[in-house]
């Protein structure tokens, strides 16, 4: 298992070319997906030809970046120009976009080598990537089992070695909660860092793309160079990017992190609790300076969440009606039969499920109860925030509550299923960046997920912690047998 | 059937328009696809207009600033802090099928509108109308359907997004309005300011101004209103004034008669000159309205508004009461010359270049805007020019030519341009206003008609027109006419 910055050193020496590694990855694609099923297209032809790009431009004595050549995964809903973008979903199973991403075009320049389009939950709307409209992804740890979602595609395919890094979004803990279920770095950056041009939406004022990667570096990595305004994304923020790089060092004395005292409460894990707590130890260890932190409105993050993310869904997916492209009923008669039976054939339940509350939310006399009011609780729970980062640079959390599921567990109960976000969406209310990196394992040898939470534009500092305390354990070494 | 006259003195009807006006904007609103009238259908599109998965909107800033503009304008407070909204409603015309608009923040409310009604007598009757609101929003695409002019019935239909996306101004007045007379004057008071501002081109038939009505009727006296219909479809400022009267006449005697008004929509069908129910109105729809997550809000910068303020230029009603109280020209003069910006700054360059204001409008009004209907040209589109037509118009004040070989001249002038003078002078057109030269000529000619004269001399005066166009024909139209009158008539008396 190579870093990018390993197999950069390859690269640049001659070791190895970039048509070699991209080859060794759609090897190991080829192997695993079978048992996978991490990717719902594999661009073995696009991959293979930007690889000898980079080898063309090796043979020629030109520099490459730290990324190029280096295979990654992105999530189906970020759109690629030519290759089919489906989201997921049925509704889109036919749509090629005409545009790229502003992300997945910074990679291309960067000469990263995308080798697919990594599965999810339809729309980017689940927690355990079984409401794709295609097929069911399994946990590279025990393949019985989920590996979270929606971005679950993503992690499993970083997890197993299918590539080096990978690409997801993150509305509600998408890529968090997969990080943690398959030990790997996930990171959620703050809201309006990456440009979200090309992203299809599910709710847009919580969705940010974010990285994957075996390690913290690596991440670090990929969100430099995905990072930055974009005049194409108005919410995207006119700010200086730093070199995140910089800030991975290896000691934390004199940082002060906060616990949230309300992540410890009902329905968490005892297993999961232990290992946050030694991890907590590991932090004093290193020098920080560790405080409990209340965040009074934390818990009323997942009915807030429930409120917001749908409102936006149901006017964001409203365009997939049948007119203009993507899946459309030929049955109808009608122009009203024609939306109704290409909406009710071309979404999932649980798509359908958020529509309906969302649009219920929205409505004549339910807006001031529903959404305004849920507005107002998000302002509170930022607030929180703004109080706890006055005394301390980080705060740090359980990332999911358990470990991963079994599939099929939850898919009948959509409530227990929302819960395994507990922990993660008052992050994405607040706007905050959060990163989830493994802190051990239970016993059935399944990973446990920390999460580090930071300042508003503050990914240094979550950075930095991250690193320090992965460098002072061994838990991302661990890989899973596959 | 009841008679028009006592009905006319028990109601009144209360008013309000719904102005929507296509900023001139180069690019649409929110993506840089052409604004082009008339191109092919799906020519002017892109994936954001297109509502396409993952795509998003950024402000033209140019919308913007013309929205700025049209409030200030129209006397509105600009709002310190404004957003847009997502309108939801499914209609295969809207790509996303949500409309961003703005709701609860519009850039700019409170206003009001000064429109002028000139009377019998020729004096101006002003009226201020209040403006509720002003907003930003996009246009939707156009539908074409196969085998029918609408949806139901149609066999297939065909969507066009050329449109959509397209930068309007929604302009709402208050119920200010009391007749169809001042209805089409507010609406043509609103295109003369957004013309005058370069914001928006006011043509109705290409669709760039739409003009939706509001109307219901009380009894004179009663506080409350009546059960408001809103007619659509007027495409000129006549057919708004005659809709309006249509509808007044119709509902007044829809009450009269014991019936009641239903809330609906109704058409205006200008071959028959009447409005058509086009659906009735059931409760108020639910547009789902909420605050657009893709967009910012809008705070303009003070140093910004100050700059937009400051480019405004005089508008319509200055001009006119700045013309009244000036030049001493009438309602109707001022509101001819002020009615197209480019006209009045035509008239304006002529002062600047010292023409006397009076014989000035006299020509603009007169034979220039004649020649510009007939050949449907814009001033700008004439070889005349400011400073031409003053030379023209001193050259008569001090008679080198007669105000007749002046009208003789402008045809070249509007189409060759050039120096009247150098015109005059190159064709030997200077007036004769020496008097010996003229005495020799009159002699000549009194010579060459004594039988004339005679009868003349025994009574007949009449005769002394025959005299003077012998003379005009003699001299070719240069003789000064006033001056050979005089000379005239004192050698026809001998
Ligand atoms: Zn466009």
């Amino acid at each position: 298992m190579a870093s990018i910055r390993e197999l950069h050193q390859q690269l640049v020496r001659k070791e190895r070319t970039a048509t070699e590694i991209t080859q060794a990855a759609l090897e190991r694609i080829h192997q695993l997906e079978p048992k996978l099923r991490s990717f719902l297209a594999v661009t073995a032809d696009q991959a293979l030809a930007q690889a000898q790009r980079v080898d063309d431009q090796l043979a020629s004595g030109e520099e490459i970046g730290l990324l190029a050549g280096i295979p990654i995964g992105i999530k189906d809903n970020l759109c690629t120009k030519g290759i089919r973008t489906t989201c997921g979903s049925h509704i889109l199973e036919n749509f090629v976009p005409p545009y790229e991403s502003t992300v997945t075009h910074k990679l291309a320049e960067a000469g990263a080598v995308m080798v697919g389009k990594t599965n999810l939950d339809e729309f980017a709307m689940g927690s355990s990537t079984e409401n794709s409209a295609y097929q069911v992804t399994a946990n590279p740890w025990d393949i019985t089992r989920v590996p979270g979602g929606s971005s679950g595609g993503s992690a499993a395919a970083v997890a197993a070695d299918e590539c080096v890094v990978a690409l997801g979004s993150d509305t509600g803990g998408s890529i968090r909660q997969p990080a943690s279920f398959c030990g790997i770095v996930g990171l959620k950056p703050t809201y309006g860092l990456v440009s979200r041009f090309g992203l299809v939406a599910y709710a847009s004022s919580l969705d940010q793309i974010g990285p994957f990667g075996r390690t913290v570096e690596d991440a670090a990595i990929l969100l430099g160079a995905i990072a930055g305004y974009d005049s194409k994304d108005s919410t995207s923020l006119k700010v200086p990017i730093p070199d995140y790089t910089q800030s991975l060092i290896p000691d934390l004395k004199g940082k002060r992190i906060g616990i949230i005292t309300e992540t410890f409460g009902e329905g968490l894990d005892s297993v999961v609790a232990d290992a946050v707590y030694q991890a907590i130890e590991q932090f004093k260890a290193l020098g920080a300076e560790v405080q409990e932190i209340s965040c009074p409105r934390f818990r009323y993050g997942l009915p807030t969440y429930y409120v917001i993310a749908p409102s936006e869904a149901s006017a964001n997916l409203a365009r997939y009606d049948g007119v203009k492209y993507g899946f459309r009923s030929e049955e109808a008669d009608s122009l009203l039969s024609m939306y109704t039976q290409t909406r009710a054939k071309g979404f999932g339940a649980e798509v359908k499920r958020r529509i309906m509350i969302g649009t219920y939310a929205l409505s004549a006399g339910y807006y001031d109860a529903y959404y305004l009011k849920a507005q107002k609780v998000r302002t509170l729970i930022k607030q929180d925030f703004e109080a706890a980062f006055q005394s301390v640079d980080v705060l740090v959390s359980p990332t999911a509550p358990t470990t991963a599921f079994k599939a099929g567990e939850k898919t009948a109960d959509p409530l227990s299923m929302y819960l395994s976000d507990l922990m993660t969406i008052p992050v994405n209310l607040a706007g905050l960046p959060g990163l989830s990196l493994p802190c051990g394992f239970d016993a059935q040898g399944l990973p446990i997920g920390l999460q580090i939470i930071g300042n508003v534009l503050r990914e240094d500092q979550v950075f930095q912690v991250a690193y320090a305390y992965e460098q002072a354990t061994q838990w991302h070494l661990h890989q899973p047998e596959i | 059937m009841v008679t028009a006259a006592p009905v006319k003195t028990k109601y009144e009807a209360v008013i309000g328009l719904e102005t929507h006006c296509q900023l001139s904007t180069a690019t649409k609103i929110f993506c840089s696809c052409s604004t082009e009238f008339g191109s092919e259908p799906n020519h002017n599109v892109c994936p954001i207009c297109m509502g396409m998965p993952g795509v998003l909107p950024v402000l033209n800033e140019t919308v913007l600033e013309y929205a700025v503009k049209a409030g200030t304008a129209l006397n509105c407070k600009i709002s310190d802090y404004s957003k847009f909204d997502r309108k939801q409603y499914f209609y295969p015309d809207l790509p996303k099928n949500y409309q961003v608009s703005q709701f609860d923040l519009p850039i700019a409310e409170h206003g009001w509108l000064e429109i002028e009604l000139i009377d019998e007598d020729g004096n101006p009757n002003r009226k201020r109308i209040g403006i509720t609101r002003l907003h930003m929003e996009e246009d939707a695409g156009k539908l074409v359907h196969g085998g029918s002019d609408r949806l139901s019935g149609s066999t297939h239909s065909l969507a066009d997004y050329n449109r959509a996306g397209v930068p309007l101004a929604e302009i709402v007045s208050e119920p200010d309005i009391r007749t169809g007379q001042e209805a089409a004057e507010y609406a043509q008071e609103m295109r003369r300011i957004l013309r005058y501002l370069g914001v928006c081109d006011g043509n109705m038939q290409e669709g760039s101004m739409r003009c939706d009505v509001n109307i219901s009727v009380r009894p004179v006296g009663q506080a409350e209103f009546g059960t408001k219909v809103e007619i659509k479809n007027m495409n000129s400022f006549n057919a708004i004034g005659r809709a309006i009267d249509y509808e007044i006449e119709r509902q007044i005697e829809v009450i009269e008669s014991g019936g009641t008004i239903a809330q609906e929509t109704r058409l205006w069908e200008e071959g028959s000159q009447r409005t058509i129910s086009m659906r009735l109105k059931e409760g108020s729809s639910d547009y789902r309205y909420f605050p657009e997550p893709d967009l910012t809000p809008i705070e303009v910068p003070p140093e910004k508004l100050a700059q937009w303020k400051s480019e405004l230029p005089e508008l319509p009603a200055q001009k006119r009461h700045r013309y009244e109280a000036d030049f001493g020209l009438s309602a109707y003069d001022v509101r001819n010359l002020t009615d197209d910006r480019a006209i009045a700054e035509f008239f304006e360059a002529t002062l600047a270049a010292g023409a006397p204001a009076k014989q000035s409008a006299n020509w603009i009004m007169g034979d220039i805007t004649g020649y510009l209907k007939s050949e449907k040209l814009e001033i700008g589109a004439i070889a005349l020019t400011p400073e031409a037509l003053t030379e023209l118009i001193l050259l008569i004040e001090n008679n080198t030519i007669s105000s007749k070989i002046a009208k003789d001249l402008l045809p070249e002038l509007l189409t060759q341009g050039g120096s009247p003078k150098a015109l005059v002078e190159a064709k030997g057109l200077t007036q004769i206003s020496d008097t010996s030269a003229l005495d020799s000529l009159i002699d000549e000619l009194l010579l060459a008609h004594p039988t004339e004269l005679e009868q003349y001399r025994g009574g007949k005066t009449k005769l002394q027109g025959f005299f003077v166009g012998q003379l005009m024909k003699k001299t070719g139209g240069r003789a000064d006419p006033k001056l050979a009158n005089q000379l005239l008539l004192k050698k026809l008396a001998g």
